[in-house]
């Protein structure tokens, strides 16, 4: 691989190959061996009569150490958090501490059956207590559910609740006003709640333009979903007189909290006027993202809606014990079965205990000193769309290196050649070409610097080399696979082959993996 | 603060370096008046050895030791070492959405595995990387069928999950369409006569759950050709997973959503679990959710990718599928080592012994009450009469550390005391054995049979 | 790729060939340029009313949505088959490739259009943005 510079970070090294479990799979292996039964056999076509299944289904047949090979193979195939640093902006990648995972595999967390009687369950009910505790004090809220499952399932709930107040008050309204910097899932939540959506034009600074805004505002509008520091990781300074203009018409401040990270101990959205938010538990409050979920996306609100919050609500009796409310006539209903993620809320109580207050405010401040400190390494190589300062993430844009064709979804693939996983390509919508980075406080200044080199030597590339840039990554398994194929001719799933009968010719491609089985 | 990994000195340095004299010049957007000026209200930092003194203490307070006959949606199996030994490595527990397929293979094919693996048990053609748990994908589901239909008219199943019932409410309520239940009849399972009269050309979808939640196998042929008759979908719903071991998969459906948790999830109170959902191919198009796909490179090398990613939220927006965006891979990822642990032969075997015991505890619990629908077909849960209510039950079967089944009162008043149990591989003759003791003792039994 | 003269085109990139009250639909060369690779096409059924200046359908690339807006009112008498197994004749052979066959119910409406010319002038300023 031609590096214009070079790179500290990475060495290429070799990965093993491996096929689809289905096609490594042989009759009569075996991975599992169950206790033998204890009571008699029962005869299922007997039992089950026409509903008893008569196909087999094909699932693979592995011995235990292939199985362990299998995954620990194809877990060599990802970039994770755990190799290093990952700014994919807006999405958080912090360090995920291992306690976390410890803590919630203890026995009575893990094995806790949802229906297990409440006073049974007093030591989960008290690790939901705390952490809700927590989160309204760090959100400055009056009341909270852990209900929902993720971040796009507490907006569903957030907006539910205004909603249910809204029409507790004779009139459900009509429209959803979202700046058209917003992530994808505000408009597709206001929608699935039955309003129409204003998008609202951000101003020359990428905030909300006050002025426009009180001339949009008015009887029909439910509320505004905003996401505070905005997706190109600015503060809105004027959030105030948002809430105001808002308010005086009648409609509610949903503020996204998906940049929450920025604010934790050092302001609250309920001071500055919010009236309804979600956290992400897996953004701010570490939880891993496990390769795309689980999430946990818990919403707090001020004192006003806490009537319309999902059923079941946690409650403690005057005897001290705690437990699920439910009896809420105004709820919205049920937003999921039981009572959320339990699993993360017990990796993000560990988490806030091992920071405390002082270790909290330390991490915000740490997440906005890393972004500032890449925005100053770049600012001379990249273009800055808007100069507002930067809190937990900086946004630039491949404006400078578009004149020699090198678009920020290249400039992203070279980085994986350097070592990095790739920031954010082409969000926030408001950027043209947009290069949103987000560093997170879990990187020392070494690996900072690592990664300034690398933009900078890309940049250099872009440059003097360019067709280097647009055909990277070099370094990897695969390289620029046919999405164009995958969308036109869909195949989600493996069949067994058909065996073929011809000799494979010299221009055949070569498979990597094992050729598939014949059965 | 040991997650940071800076010293003060390095924070000074930097601060220099971007040209500020102070951390708080970073925070001047934040009006002066919205700064917090005192600590957060959150205990003190602590030491990792008192963190897990913490959750040792609070764990300390629950069931533990105890012997549970509960299900109802969240069942107890044993799940294989190996599950969280590969759910740990780090490349798969700190890695995300795989938007960037050449660094993010392992995650890609583990899904596709997933995705086929959920086929060959429903019966399906196509199945999504995962939903949130099998109460919100069966919302989804719904509006799906809505979408594909282009009708309104919801049915739902009395016998489905009350919770996923008020789930799907929930959902339906703002998307212009009324979910209507239809009862069941005296052998526990869809009131077909009722269904019959209740499906018209209005509407979109019928869900049942099988086995639903009194633990009856529902009779999918005949509930799906009531429905395709007027040509609504059916989407069958299936909250115990390991049933499909044993149980036809319900391919006479349009749609089926799943929640995976048996499959190597642990029951933590409640969540993370993994729903997901299948279909017949021609709905594709209208499936919620990520979906993972096979491709090549530049090279002609296979390699797997994010696809049809034009229904979600990123790009859609407001017409999107759904508002979904993160789903539950690690999860769906246990239940991938889970079915791969098990494979072919063990999942029979498995669902199998679920059978068996559940039989059994049936047979021996069902001689202190009466049994419920006791002719229809079930997979490993019973409902069982009792003179008794099962609260009063219960308590004589806590002083023995046995948790009863779970009384329907709440939901199904018209059943009387009634309780719902569960037996899976995991329980033991011992175990029922000691509970109908318990419930022999009992001041008198019902007309036993 | 010439725009035929005996067409008429939309701002939103979709062109029309009318004769008598019946209409022939597709997008333009420049539409299928900049949405790149085409992988899908969401027809309207047969039977179904068109509107002019409303949706009728969308065609997507890989990573993004276009809504197709009807250059014309009318009811669609014919849906192009082919496009649901060979989208990319969208991009080979956009101005042969037709999407709908539309009955109308104003042929008038045409005349409000853009011809070829006024079209390609049109283009040329939208790309010089």
């Amino acid at each position: 691989m031609a590096f214009t510079g070079t790179t500290r970070k990475v060495t290429a090294h070799l990965t093993q190959n491996e096929a689809l479990s289905f096609e490594k799979s042989a009759p009569g292996k075996k991975g599992y061996k169950l206790a033998p039964l204890d009571v008699p056999e029962a005869d299922a076509s007997a039992l089950l009569g026409d509903s008893v299944r008569s196909n087999e289904p094909m699932l693979p047949e592995l011995s235990e150490i292939e199985i362990i090979r299998h995954f620990t193979r194809l877990s060599t195939w990802n970039y994770a958090i755990d190799l290093g640093m990952y700014p994919l902006g807006s999405c958080t990648m912090k360090y995920n501490p291992r306690v976390n995972e410890f803590v919630s595999r203890l026995e009575g967390i893990a094995e806790a059956h949802p229906y297990q009687p409440e006073a049974l369950s007093q030591g989960l009910l008290e690790i939901i207590k705390l952490l809700q505790d927590c989160l309204l004090d760090i959100t400055g809220m009056h009341a909270i559910t852990l209900q929902p499952a993720a971040g796009a399932h507490g907006e569903f709930t957030g907006i539910l609740l205004a909603r249910a107040w809204h029409e507790s008050k004779g009139n459900p309204r009509k429209t959803i006003l979202i700046p058209d910097s917003a992530h994808g899932t505000n408009p597709a939540t206001a929608a699935s709640c039955g309003y129409q959506i204003i998008n609202l034009k951000s101003n020359e600074q990428g905030g909300v333009d006050v002025a426009a805004l009180a001339e949009i505002v008015n009887e029909d509008t439910a509320a505004m979903m905003l996401t505070n520091p905005s997706t190109i990781g600015v503060f809105e300074h004027e959030i105030h007189k948002i809430a105001d203009v808002l308010h005086a018409k009648g409609a509610l401040l949903y503020m996204d909290g998906a940049n929450m990270n920025a604010l934790v101990g050092k302001t609250r959205p309920g001071d500055f006027g919010v009236d309804v938010m979600h956290l992400n538990l897996h953004k701010t409050f570490s939880t891993p993202h496990g390769g795309g979920g689980p999430g946990s996306g818990p919403v707090a609100c001020k004192d006003f809606l806490e009537p319309f919050l999902p059923t079941p609500v946690l409650a403690q009796g005057p005897d001290g014990l705690l437990h699920w409310n439910y009896d809420r006539p105004q709820s919205v209903g049920r937003v999921r079965m039981l009572y959320g993620n339990f699993g993360m809320f017990v990796r993000a109580l560990a988490y806030i205990l091992a920071n405390g207050p002082d270790g909290l405010r330390q991490t915000t401040e740490d997440a906005v000193l890393n972004a500032n400190y890449i925005r100053k390494k770049l600012e001379d190589v990249y273009e800055l769309p808007y100069p507002t300062a930067s809190m937990h993430e900086v946004v630039f844009s491949d404006k400078r290196q578009v004149k020699n064709r090198v678009k920020t979804g290249d400039i992203a693939k070279r980085l994986i050649d350097y070592g990095f996983h790739p920031y954010t390509t082409s969000f926030p919508l408001i950027v043209p070409g947009a290069l949103m980075i987000e560093p997170t406080e879990s990187e020392s200044r070494e690996e900072l610097d690592l990664f300034i080199d690398a933009m900078r030597q890309i940049a250099r590339e872009a440059e003097e080399n360019p067709e280097l840039v647009t055909s990277a990554p070099h370094s990897t398994r695969i390289s620029r696979l046919d999405e164009t194929t995958a969308a036109r001719k869909p195949v989600l799933r493996w069949h067994k082959p058909v065996v073929r009968w011809k000799t494979p010719g010299p221009n055949d491609p070569v498979e990597i993996g094992t050729p598939a089985k014949e059965w | 603060m040991r997650y940071l990994p800076k010293s003060d000195a390095e924070r000074a340095a930097m601060l220099r370096d971007i040209g500020v004299g102070s951390i708080d010049e970073l925070f001047s957007a934040i009006p002066e008046e919205y700064r917090l000026a005192r600590d957060l209200n959150a205990p003190r930092q602590m030491g990792e050895s008192e963190i897990v003194d913490h959750f040792k203490a609070a764990a300390q307070k629950n069931a533990n030791g105890y012997t549970s006959f509960l299900g109802a949606g969240a069942y107890r199996h044993y799940r294989p070492v190996v599950i969280d030994t590969i759910v740990q490595r780090g490349e798969f527990l700190t890695s995300y959405t795989p938007y960037q397929a050449e660094i993010t293979q392992g995650t890609l094919q583990a899904i596709f595995e997933f995705q086929t693996m959920i086929c060959e048990l429903t019966g399906m053609d196509i199945a999504n990387a995962s939903m949130y748990d099998g109460s919100t994908g069966a919302a989804e589901a719904v509006m799906m069928a809505v979408r594909v239909t282009g009708r309104d008219g919801v049915l739902v199943a009395r016998t489905a999950h009350p919770e996923y019932r008020e789930v799907m409410h929930t959902y339906a309520q703002h998307q212009g369409h009324e979910a209507r239940e239809v009862g069941y009849g005296p052998d526990g399972r869809i009131d077909l006569s009722a269904l019959e009269q209740a499906v018209t050309e209005e509407t979109a979808c019928v869900l049942v759950q099988s086995p639903n939640f009194l633990g009856i196998i529902e009779d999918i042929p005949a509930i799906a050709e009531i429905a395709h008759k007027k040509d609504a979908l059916l989407i069958v719903s299936i909250a115990e997973a390991v049933s499909l071991g044993i149980v036809r998969p319900p391919v006479e459906a349009d749609i089926v959503s799943m929640e995976a948790q048996s499959f190597g999830v642990a029951l933590s109170y409640g969540g993370p679990y993994c729903g997901v959902i299948a279909a017949k191919e021609k709905y594709l198009r209208q499936m919620p959710g990520r979906l993972v796909g096979e491709t090549t490179d530049t090279q002609g090398r296979r390699g797997f990718v994010l696809t049809l990613s034009t229904r979600e939220q990123h790009i859609r927006r407001e017409k999107a599928t759904s508002n979904i965006c993160t789903n539950q891979a690690l999860v769906a990822l246990m239940a991938t080592v889970f079915l791969t642990v098990y494979g072919k032969q063990g999942i029979r075997e498995l669902a199998l012994q679920n059978l068996s015991k559940a039989k059994y505890a049936a047979d021996t619990l069902g001689k202190h009450g009466k049994l419920l629908f006791a002719g229809t077909p079930r997979f490993h849960e019973f409902v069982l009469q009792t003179e008794d209510p099962p609260k009063q039950i219960n308590v004589r079967l806590l002083e023995k550390k046995i948790i009863g089944g779970l009384p329907l009162k709440k939901w199904y008043p018209e059943l009387g005391n009634a309780s719902l149990w569960c037996a899976t591989e995991l329980t033991t003759k011992d175990q029922i054995d000691a509970a109908a003791a318990v419930l022999a003792s009992a001041p008198v039994a019902a007309t036993a049979r | 790729m010439a725009y035929p003269q005996n067409y008429k085109y939309t701002r939103e990139h979709e062109w029309i060939e009318a004769a008598g009250n019946h209409g022939t639909i597709g997008i333009t060369d420049y539409a299928q340029n900049s949405l790149g690779d085409i992988v899908f096409v969401d027809a309207p059924k047969v039977g179904a009313t068109v509107t002019k200046g409303e949706v009728f359908g969308s065609v997507e690339s890989v990573k993004a949505v276009s809504d197709l807006y009807s250059p014309a009112s009318g009811t669609v008498t014919e849906v192009n088959e082919a496009l649901k197994d060979s989208p990319e004749k969208l991009n080979t052979e956009a101005h042969s490739a037709w999407i709908i066959k539309v009955e109308l119910s104003n042929p008038g409406e045409l005349d409000a259009l853009l011809s070829a010319a006024d079209y390609e002038q049109f283009i040329a300023e939208e790309g010089g943005k």
